[in-house]
């Protein structure tokens, strides 16, 4: 409640930051439920490969995507470490499995700026914008892109 | 304060209406389904007015008409029939039961106002 | 709550009522004569009736009057209800049907079926022959349109007189008379004893009446008597009113129409009588309201015993328990004079209570109405809860080698008593199969009428209950059935009786529990399978070989073959196409089971076996590729080890097993849902020998079983979507998902259907 109350007086944001294969990505904190453990997956048949199967979150079936190899990056390895971040992509709840969660940010939209041209389709259909913080290049995550809504309607 | 009515309808239908039409009107109401849970609930509803169906499963109008009437305490209170039956055998045997007056259906909110409104003070 | 709402509830009522008075009519026609029964059918059209006159659906209204009426009839022992009677009567209920049905949907009905019925009811209800009134052709011009017949044409209407628009009540009120020039009426208003007791009040009739006009009033004492013989509930007042109003009299006389048989009421013009200060010994008063709500009577003037008098009555009148205290002699007083009328009165209630206590013994306990979310969110935390058993039964298990230990004991008792509460859960969203029994009885009606056949429905077993769900698809494969057993399964009337049956013939559709499921038979008494047809078309069809060596009961489940029933008759009523594959398909896509027993000359049974919820399923739990996966137990027909000698390759990558000397494909189900990217070898695992869609049957590889066990379904499309070849997902006891397999699917991909999601929208599409 807080955090919308300032939202909407400041025009600011809040961010939640992570880590995928030394790289840094943020989503926007309203989006997320939870923050858990990694536990081990059941696969999913015909299921694409970033699509790491599904687990138990208290009695809902919660698929688990790979977020490292949506991107087309290298898939994880996930061990105890590895954190999966809950979050509400219009009415279905999803995991996105992450390195680490390292910063929860405020930022106002002017701090946001495009993605660079350069960016592939690919890059850019699901990248909002970028973020320069102390330093560091955090893009801002549009979640709708990483669950894909086609995928899921399949069938 | 607010006058009670204690009505008693098997039909749902019926009884949401009542419901409606009487909260409107600023009644605090009080539902039986047949005339077996009216007695029952008598006690405890204390109405300053009855509107009872006649026919119902269990214990029909007539009867309860007449279960009332032998309670000392409700003996006097003004009892209302809904009836379909607006020919005078029905009423002449609802009224030998004991009913104050009645109305005729179909259903209609303000006769049923007016009526209660005649019969209590 | 708005109207609207409430008219959703009236047709909710009218499914319930309309139920009701199936039910009771086929009672009745089992030869049931009480009375209640009678009663509760008459109730049920009576309150259709009473809904719909509020909702002004005149249709309705005009169709139930007149059902309404004949009905009565047979309540009041005017009619009696034999075979005849009730055939009107039950097409009738139809008809009832579908007008409600038409008044909600606003779709159309039949008319001339409904004029018909019209026709025939108001027949029943003069007395005449059903059969005399089916042969007269139908002129009259809709009833329908024009509703309440005119009393002189059908005496029997008169006697209960609804008339739903001329008898409305307030036609007079509402309608405001012409505006009169004020008159003057002299009124005299003696009330009886029975007034009071009825709850009416001369100071409220006075209080209506002085609303008319400019009124004075005079009180009329003479009849009150001496102080000791007064009895504080008679009447002794009168009153003598003279009112000028521009009302006219008809509403000074509807101002005493709850009171007129308990009172002498004159109501005369002014100008007709004497001067009223000649005829009234004392000086009238103008009427006061106030003194009213004072409850002193309009006796101003009047002497302290009349004031004693009238603290007494009203005392006595308001709240006898008071009165008891100050003047309880003169109550007993009052109560012996009404003996006789109390004792006449107490006989008759005594009765109706015994009525009422033996009714009441019989009528169903109370219920409460919930909705729906509410039990399913019930029964998703019990699920939660019996996960969360087992995963906490399985960590002490592992953590514990000591088997005897309190905290086992302790977690038995746990596991006792969440099967418990399950079961319980489980039980309140259970219903009775009635309803859809009941559905069956009117498609019996209308086949056997369509087919020229005499048909009896005969139904047991409605009150067994099983999951909503599962009674809500219940109904399309058993009206299929019951067509079935009506169209091909009886024959006609006359082959029946050459064949030295009886010409009318019997459906039995029963209900029971077995072993935690529900089984359904539909059994006929008509020829039977003829098995040498059926074969022949089976070999006609490529489904069989010529000279294929099949038992009776194999031949007999033949019929379930897809596209078994697409050949040789197609009927109006059960071919359409649709043949008892379709059946058999949406049994099983229930869980359950359909079955064939037939006998030459006697009849057909069928049995269906379905699980009493689609919360839960039985299945067994497997391994396949390091997955676990469940497998519904409905499915499997047998399990089995293979030897490596029964198994044989067939082309490039097809194997086959042999079971009992006939080959059946065998499906890697690791490979076919791309689990490993190469097939096991079968004789390291266990072949899954089961039935599909078609009857086809495959022998499904799995690694290993892992045992029998009831799981809770969970949704994959909520969060995910539909996996092709997964029917649903459930959580084991380690806390895990494990998918359910659909079999159907798995067998159609075997056959060469891709099990890809692309590939499965597209048939969807």
């Amino acid at each position: 409640m807080t955090y919308a109350a300032k939202n909407l007086t400041t025009g600011g944001r809040e961010l939640i930051a992570f880590r995928v294969g030394g790289q840094e990505f943020c989503v926007n904190v309203m989006s997320v439920r939870e923050i858990r453990g990694w536990t081990p997956a059941t696969a999913m048949p015909h299921a694409p490969g970033y699509m790491l199967g599904v687990i138990n979150l208290r009695g809902a079936v919660l698929p688990i995507i790979d977020f490292s190899a949506r991107l087309g990056m290298k898939p994880a390895e996930p061990t105890v470490r590895h954190v999966i971040i809950v979050a509400q992509v219009k009415s279905q709840v999803v995991g996105l499995l992450v390195d680490a969660v390292s910063d929860i940010l405020t930022v106002s939209d002017g701090d946001i700026q495009p993605t660079p041209d350069i960016a592939s389709d690919f890059e850019r259909s699901f990248a909002r914008g970028v973020l320069a913080i102390e330093g560091r290049m955090i893009c801002l995550v549009e979640l709708d892109q990483v669950f894909p809504q086609e995928e899921r309607e399949a069938a | 304060m607010k006058k009670r009515v204690l009505t008693v309808d098997d039909s749902r239908t019926i009884r949401n209406m009542l419901l409606v039409t009487l909260n409107n009107a600023g009644f605090e109401t009080i539902q039986a389904e047949d005339g077996v849970e009216g007695l029952e609930v008598l006690e405890t509803a204390n109405p300053d007015v009855i509107v009872t169906d006649i026919n119902m499963p269990r214990l029909d109008g007539f009867g309860f008409i007449e279960g009332v009437r032998k309670n000392d305490r409700y003996r006097a209170v003004p009892i209302l029939v809904l009836t379909t039956e607006s020919d005078a055998e029905k009423k002449n045997r609802a009224r030998q039961a004991g009913a104050t007056g009645w109305i005729v259906k179909p259903f209609d909110p303000t006769k049923l106002i007016d009526a209660i409104e005649r019969v209590t003070a | 709550m708005d109207m609207n709402e409430i008219k959703e509830i009236f047709f909710q009522e009218c499914e319930e009522q309309l139920a009701e008075l199936e039910s009771g009519l086929l009672k009745l026609n089992d030869g049931d004569r009480d009375p209640e029964t009678v009663n509760a059918v008459f109730r049920a059209v009576h309150s259709i009736k009473g809904g719909a006159g509020a909702f002004g659906l005149d249709d309705l209204v005009s169709f139930a009057h007149v059902f309404e009426t004949t009905l009565d009839c047979v309540r009041s022992n005017r009619l009696e209800p034999n075979q005849d009677v009730l055939k009107v009567m039950l097409k009738s209920a139809d008809v009832l049907a579908d007008l409600t049905n038409a008044a909600r949907d606003g779709g159309s009905v039949d008319e001339a079926r409904s004029r018909q019925l019209i026709k025939e009811l108001e027949a029943l209800a003069n007395g005449e022959l059903p059969q005399a009134a089916a042969v007269e052709p139908v002129a009259r011009p809709a009833p329908v349109a024009a509703p309440a017949p005119a009393p002189a044409a059908a005496p029997a209407v008169t006697d209960e007189g609804f008339q739903p628009v001329a008898f409305s009540f307030d036609e007079f009120e509402a309608n405001e008379p012409p505006a009169i020039e004020p008159t003057t009426f002299e009124i005299l208003f003696r009330p009886k004893s029975e007034l009071y007791a009825k709850g009416n009040d001369a100071t409220l009739l006075l209080r209506d009446l002085s609303r008319l006009g400019e009124m004075s009033i005079h009180c009329d004492m003479d009849g009150l008597p001496a102080l000791g013989s007064i009895n504080p509930e008679a009447a002794y007042f009168a009153w003598k009113i003279s009112l000028k109003t521009d009302k006219g009299e008809e509403s000074i006389r509807s101002v005493f129409e709850f009171a007129e048989w308990d009172c002498e009421l004159e109501v005369t013009l002014a100008g007709d009588h004497a001067a009223p200060g000649e005829e009234l010994p004392m000086q009238p008063v103008p009427f006061d309201l106030s003194m009213l709500d004072e409850e002193i009577p309009a006796s101003a003037g009047a002497g302290e015993d009349d004031d004693q008098v009238a603290a007494q009555q009203r005392e006595a009148r308001d709240d006898a328990v008071s009165a008891a205290a100050t003047a309880s002699n003169v109550l007993q007083m009052a109560q012996t004079a009404r003996a006789p009328a109390e004792s006449n009165r107490s006989a008759a209630s005594a009765s109706a209570a015994q009525a009422a206590a033996q009714q009441a013994a019989s009528a169903a306990t109370p219920t409460i109405r919930v909705d729906l979310d509410r039990v399913d969110r019930l029964i998703n935390l019990v699920g939660e809860l019996v996960i969360n058993q087992a995963m906490l039964s399985q960590s002490v298990i592992e953590n514990d080698t000591n088997g005897t230990s309190s905290i086992n004991m302790g977690l038995e008792e746990l596991q006792q008593l969440t099967r418990e509460i399950q079961d319980s859960v489980m039980a309140i969203r259970a219903q009775p199969v009635k309803p859809v029994f009941q559905r069956m009885s009117r498609i019996v009606r209308e086949i056997a009428d369509m087919t020229g056949k005499s048909v009896r429905l005969v139904t047991e077993g409605e009150n067994t209950e099983v999951d909503k769900t599962v009674i809500d698809k219940l109904a399309e494969p058993l009206t299929h059935m019951i067509r079935n057993a009506v169209d091909h399964g009886l024959e006609t009337p006359e082959k029946r009786v050459a064949a030295g049956k009886n010409p009318e013939g019997t459906v039995r559709l029963t209900a029971k529990h077995r072993s935690g499921r529900i089984v359904i038979e539909l059994a006929d008494d008509g020829a039977g399978i003829n098995r040498e047809k059926v074969r022949q078309k089976a070999i006609d069809n490529d489904l069989i070989a010529a000279d294929a060596n099949l038992s009776d009961e194999e031949i007999d489940n033949l019929i379930f073959h897809a596209g078994f029933s697409t050949a040789d008759k197609i009927s109006d009523i059960s071919g359409r196409g649709v043949g008892m594959d379709v059946v058999k398909r949406s049994i099983q896509a229930l869980g359950g089971r359909i079955n064939i027993s037939s006998k030459p000359g006697h009849g057909s049974v069928f049995t269906m076996s379905l699980p009493l919820t689609l919360a839960v399923l039985d299945g067994m739990v497997v391994t396949v590729a390091n997955q676990t996966l469940v497998v519904p137990l409905t499915a499997i027909v047998e399990t089995l080890q293979p030897e490596a000698s029964a198994i044989h390759s067939f082309g490039a990558s097809q194997r086959l097993i042999s079971i009992r000397n006939s080959f059946c494909p065998l499906v890697d189900v690791g490979r076919i849902l791309n689990f490993r990217a190469t097939q096991a070898n079968p004789v390291e695992g266990v072949a899954l020998l089961v039935e599909s869609e078609g009857g086809g049957q495959r022998a499904l590889m799995v690694d290993a079983i892992q045992g029998q066990r009831q799981v809770v379904i969970k949704s994959l499309e909520a969060n995910y979507t539909h996996v092709p070849g997964i029917a649903a997902a459930t959580i084991l006891g380690d806390g895990r998902v494990a998918l359910i397999l659909d079999v159907d699917a798995i067998v159609a991909a075997s056959r060469g259907h891709s099990l890809k999601p692309e590939m499965s929208l597209a048939a969807a599409g």
